[in-house]
């Protein structure tokens, strides 16, 4: 009878050069994650005092406001972030509806409609308006398209009054979440446009070749074979502007009227914001508001992780793979 | 060289060529280029209705792009241009102010590789060109049965429509790939090597296929190998490139090309001494 011989180990020596450039590439990849750690950590530690002190009011109560006596101590607090984090999700939402449509047309342009010289043109102001400061699309946003978006807002609630979120109580239009998601919908286009546009890109050509070859027009073609081919990729592009809405300042701050009061009326001028809270709150805040605002930090990030989370479960959910 | 003769005898004899099926397809003195690179001259080759016409020649002779020029897909690669007419049923497909879509939905195309629509079940793959062509039908059921059953892949499929393409094996793929063009009841079947990327078994079932559809349509098939040439193919052309432009050599009945060839790069390209 024959003996089986018992397996072997396989193993390898990696070279020296080898071993180095591991060391440095496992490096560069944790350092996200200690990065991002170490955040967490700074903002749990300084938060979580406040957090414990209001315990769930601090997300479900609207009202923000410390008194201090002559001597500088805290009399009364109450730290309650509603209306901040509802005011965060409307105008985030607002951005990526209104970006998507227009991100979706131009890569599907970019890819498949554009000459090439116009193509690169377009690709190079993209990636410019990517990197420019945010302040500007702010001051731009309340100086030149306020009145403008106000309008269609006007407009918007005349015919879609009767849909609660067009509806307003009083008749203010200016500095509403609307606005500011409109101002961060320009904002967050070019990364959903340049993330579309790769994907797009990658379609197999013998797919689009095979529904042009079935008599396909060209768009019948791009519906049936680059969409389905690119929604995951969209889609993440989207959460990717999403985040990115989610956590802009400076541009928020300067066209949102920022109201401690639980608002779901995207049309109305009074919205909120956490990271923008944050901003209007830091220079006057003593040490203890401060521990308050570092908490509404923490809220801020997982609510960014909470709705990144949610809108990949929904997309693993209804994904029928277009690969 | 006397045993692909015999294969192509083999074959059951033909009526002539059946004009119910309309005038046919017809090249006339067609030239491709690729931007400034000059890929074929001169072809001019009539394919009679419901006949099966082989393509044969090395790589790089300018039959795939030959073929590609029929149904207008070779103006999809950047730089391409083309010279000379391609009629169909008389009319110039290159034409100014036609419709292209209607052309490539009279002149279907089988790619080399299998590409059904991954994000589509089988079912819907099937009848995909209707919907890109915004066509309306009575039956779907029917016609996708129809289809599936003259490509040979009902009995393997008929229980599992719903299932994607990609879950089916090459050859099945390649299958389908064959139902779909079938769908929209093209004139003429252009097939560019579709056996190349399959294994025996699935090469001689789409060898029946093409067989059994050449009675209802004109096929026009690329392929590498002579064997195929010879089992399915009612016409042969012969094309080769002598380093400039590919160029059609010989063509005639797939029994001459194969038992008595005129030219004698022809019968150095049969008789396997190149190639």
């Amino acid at each position: 009878m024959q003996t089986v011989p018992a397996p072997r180990e396989i193993t390898t020596e990696p070279r020296r050069s080898d071993k180095v450039f591991r060391r440095v590439v496992t490096a560069g990849g944790l350092s996200s994650l200690g990065i991002l750690g170490l955040i967490t950590v700074f903002l749990g530690y300084r938060g979580s005092g406040i957090i414990f002190e209001q315990g769930f009011s601090f997300i479900t109560s609207a009202d923000w406001t410390v008194s201090y006596d002559e001597s500088g101590e805290v009399v009364e607090s109450s730290f309650g972030l509603a209306a901040m984090l509802v005011g965060t999700i409307l105008s985030a939402l607002v951005a990526v509806v209104v970006a998507v449509p227009v991100s979706v047309a131009m890569a599907l342009f970019l890819n498949f409609y554009s000459p090439p010289s116009l193509r690169k043109f377009l690709i190079a102001i993209i990636d410019l308006m990517a990197a420019f400061p945010s302040l500007l699309f702010g001051l731009w946003g309340f100086l030149v398209l306020m009145p403008s978006v106000e309008y269609w807002a006007k407009l918007l609630n005349k015919y879609l009054g009767f849909i609660p979120i067009f509806d307003v109580d009083v008749y203010i239009f200016t500095r509403s979440p609307f606005i500011a998601g409109v101002v961060l919908a320009i904002m967050i286009i070019p990364i959903i446009t340049s993330v579309s546009r790769e994907v797009f890109s990658q379609t197999p050509l013998d797919r689009i070749q095979a529904a042009f070859a079935l008599g396909a027009t060209r768009w019948s073609m791009i519906k049936a074979v680059v969409i389905p081919y690119g929604r995951s990729g969209v889609i993440g592009g989207a959460m990717l502007g999403l985040g990115r809405a989610m956590g802009e300042t400076v541009a928020v701050y300067t066209v949102l009227n920022i109201v401690f009061q639980v608002n779901w009326q995207i049309l109305l001028g009074a919205g909120g914001n956490v990271a923008s809270l944050i901003i209007l709150r830091f220079g006057e805040a003593n040490l203890y508001e401060i521990d308050a605002l570092m908490a509404a930090g923490l809220a801020l990030f997982m609510l960014t992780l909470l709705v990144n989370g949610l809108a990949d479960f929904i997309v693993k959910r209804t994904g029928k793979s277009g690969r | 060289m006397s045993s692909l003769s015999d294969v192509a005898n083999a074959k059951a004899p033909r009526t002539g060529p059946n004009r119910a099926l309309g005038t046919g397809l017809e090249a006339r003195g067609v030239h491709a280029w690729f931007t400034k690179h000059h890929a074929l001259a001169d072809v001019s080759l009539d394919f009679a209705p419901g006949s099966v016409t082989a393509l044969i020649g090395p790589s790089g002779c300018g039959k795939s792009t030959f073929i590609r020029t029929l149904n207008r897909m070779h103006e999809f690669i950047p730089g391409a241009a083309m010279a000379g007419e391609v009629l169909l049923d008389g009319k110039d497909v290159y034409a100014p102010g036609i419709d292209v879509t209607k052309i490539r939905l009279q002149i279907g195309m089988v790619f080399q590789k299998p590409n059904p629509f991954p994000s589509m079940t089988i079912g819907e793959n099937v009848l995909s060109g209707l919907k890109l062509a915004q066509l309306k039908t009575e039956n779907k059921d029917d016609l996708m049965e129809e289809c599936l059953e003259r490509a040979g892949l009902w009995k393997e499929v008929k229980d599992r429509l719903g299932a994607h393409g990609g879950s089916l094996s090459g050859g099945q793929q390649q299958r389908l790939c064959i139902a779909r063009a079938l769908a929209v009841s093209p004139q003429v079947l252009l097939m560019d090597e579709p056996c190349s990327a399959l294994d025996p078994g699935s090469t001689l079932r789409i060898e029946e296929t093409i067989r059994q559809l050449s009675e209802t349509m004109t096929i026009v098939i690329v392929t590498h190998n002579m064997q195929q040439a010879a089992r399915v193919s009612d016409y042969t052309a012969f094309f080769l490139s002598d380093g400039g432009p590919g160029q059609m050599v010989e063509y005639a009945p797939t029994t001459e090309i194969f038992s008595r060839p005129k030219d004698k790069r022809t019968e150095d390209y049969v008789t396997g001494r190149f190639g």
